[in-house]
């Protein structure tokens, strides 16, 4: 079930890197009188911030009148939501049915092993978090990974961890 | 040997998706110009008889359901249509190769569908994993804009009507029609007790058409071209093409399109280019995690929506996962049933409990118990007791992937 999805620490919560509220206000005015607007709402703040951060919910809730309640409900509800801040690059591995046939599982394991993260979390330098998630509709592909907005199928572990390597190598350059 | 038969998909490859000219040569919006022109009835008529179903996956006669909403609530001022495109069920990609191939297809379908129940707003809820479909689908839709196919008074008739893009937030149950609406709508997505259905109170409480993207992307053709056309694809109880989606252990995974009515064998054979390996044919999982599987007995049988029922499997939403000799069934079970429980809502009991239960009971059928096979006999048990209980699909749906591998893989899981 979904409770797993409230952060399990909530100490993190607290020490949040700060962030610019204010840029908010324009995906506010846009959204504030619209019918069903939580979470487009949620939505253009995660895309400003790369999370939700906890200020955030407060200026929606003073902003649009939206209750407290209800917009933690929900962002507690959806994977995509995140309520701590998350690496620079998110690589989201598919653990749909058709990727697990073609052995996923294993070169989940081997890439967590070598960024030395547990899935969720957010290696070290901040460069990358790792995230098991369902069947992305790549099927023909399998088994695939999506790092950002880009989708690589027919992994092997190699090839996996020759993408991540490449995308580490170019950040330090 | 059979030929895919792309009716839906013609386009796919020929037109360059971004360009509403291309459509538009290749016959696009013809559908949307007759459909204005005729009275909003005769057009639910037209695909009530041309005997279209739902193809997200329940099979449900889309004329009767237009049919439905169009007759709900008469002092409604508002109607709405909804396009189901929170394509998540594992092994399904046939509305992403829709809505990033030929998204202008499934809009005029949508446009169509709403002039025939008189609703002046539409949303597209497409899930946000989904980046390819939503950036071609928002280009496609302001493309519509621009040419009058939307908005005020489309191409002079006098109908408005008003479409946008919603996009999912990650939850596999959002697929389920009314839980898209209360998504819609901003909350969790935990699911309605219906009746109502949407056709009386949907999204806002207002008479609402949820549609599926391959529903609505035969819409304009049958329109264009007659009922009888469209009919003369697939079988007598379910006309038409279907869009399946082949993955697993073939030579050719992708998407095929095809009368309805063939058999699984040639959709493997004919189409997929057979086994990727050397080993033989073990077993296929139909329509997803809330599917079917099915060992090489069902090989020949006919894949239409009631020949399948009357097996015990499912079409559903078309996606066909090939397992070889040497694949674990069990494997397979234990990822569908762990996925149920992840993505079980909470609201109701039977699902909420019932899914942790079938994922620890699976986990036991490896950790010794010293009776297996009456372990397995209770979970489908349980299963059946889910079925009759749940709230909605997620909490019935267990039972299809796990009765019928009790059914053929008995062996197997309790080895």
């Amino acid at each position: 079930m979904r409770v797993k999805r409230i952060s399990p620490e909530p100490a993190a919560l607290l020490v949040q890197p700060s962030v610019d509220i204010s840029l908010m206000d324009s995906l506010i005015a846009k959204y504030k009188y619209k019918q069903g607007n939580l979470i487009p709402l949620l939505q253009g703040t995660q895309e400003l911030f790369g999370f939700i951060p906890r200020e955030a919910f407060l200026k929606l809730h003073n902003d649009t009148g939206l209750s407290l309640s209800e917009l933690y409900g929900v962002a507690t509800f959806y994977a995509q939501f995140r309520l701590t801040p998350s690496g620079k690059h998110m690589i989201k591995m598919c653990h749909g049915t058709a990727c697990h046939v073609q052995n996923v599982t294993a070169i989940t394991d081997e890439l967590l092993d070598f960024l030395e993260v547990k899935d969720g979390e957010t290696t070290s330098d901040g460069l990358f978090t790792v995230e098991t998630v369902a069947c992305l509709g790549c099927c023909s592909l399998a088994p695939v990974m999506m790092i950002d907005e880009e989708t690589h199928g027919k992994l092997t572990p190699k090839k996996a961890m020759k993408i991540v390597k490449e995308i580490r190598r170019n950040e330090a350059l | 040997m059979i030929k895919e038969t792309r009716i839906t998909l013609k386009n796919v490859g020929k037109i360059n998706p971004e360009s509403i000219d291309d459509y538009i040569a290749a016959g696009g919006y013809a559908g949307l110009k007759k459909a204005l022109k005729m009275e909003p009835f005769s057009i639910i008529d037209e695909v009530l008889d041309a005997g279209l179903r739902g193809r997200g996956g329940a099979g449900f006669s889309t004329g009767t359901k237009k049919k439905f909403t169009s007759r709900s609530c008469q002092t409604c001022p508002q109607r709405y249509v909804v396009v189901n495109a929170d394509e998540g069920e594992p092994g399904t990609f046939k509305d992403r190769v829709i809505m990033e191939n030929d998204p202008h297809l499934y809009i005029e379908g949508t446009i169509i569908a709403a002039y025939s129940i008189n609703a002046t707003k539409g949303f597209i809820y497409i899930r946000g994993e989904y980046t390819g479909s939503i950036d071609k689908t928002r280009k496609a839709i302001a493309a519509a804009y621009e040419r009058g196919f939307l908005g005020k008074n489309i191409l002079g008739s006098g109908f408005d009507f008003d479409l946008e893009l919603k996009l999912g937030a990650g939850s596999y149950l959002c697929g389920e029609e009314l839980t898209m609406l209360e998504s819609l709508e901003g909350k969790r997505g935990h699911p309605r007790i219906k009746p109502p259905f949407p056709a009386e109170k949907g999204v806002f409480g207002a008479p609402t058409l949820v549609n599926n993207v391959e529903t609505l992307s035969n819409v304009p053709l049958i329109i264009a071209n007659g009922k009888d056309w469209y009919k003369q694809f697939g079988t007598e109880r379910s006309p038409g093409t279907k869009i399946f989606t082949i993955s697993g252990k073939v030579k050719n995974p992708g998407y095929y399109e095809v009368e309805m009515g063939v058999s699984l064998r040639e959709l493997i054979w004919d189409l997929a280019g057979g086994m990727s390996g050397d080993k033989p044919f073990k077993a296929a999982l139909l329509g997803g995690a809330a599917g079917t599987f099915v060992d090489a007995s069902m090989l020949d049988e006919r894949m239409t929506y009631d020949n399948l029922r009357e097996k015990g499997a499912t079409l559903g939403s078309g996606a066909v996962i090939v397992l070889e000799e040497g694949d674990s069934v069990y494997d397979m079970l234990y990822n569908c049933l762990r996925f149920f429980k992840h993505e079980s809502c909470g609201k109701c009991v039977p699902c909420r409990v019932g899914t942790s239960m079938l994922a620890k009971g699976t986990e036991k059928l490896r950790n010794g118990v010293p009776d297996k096979r009456a372990l397995l006999d209770q979970m489908v048990h349980e299963s059946e007791i889910m079925a009759a209980t749940s709230l909605c699909p997620l909490g019935q749906s267990p039972i299809l992937p796990l009765k019928s591998a009790a059914r053929y893989f008995a062996e197997e899981l309790t080895k």
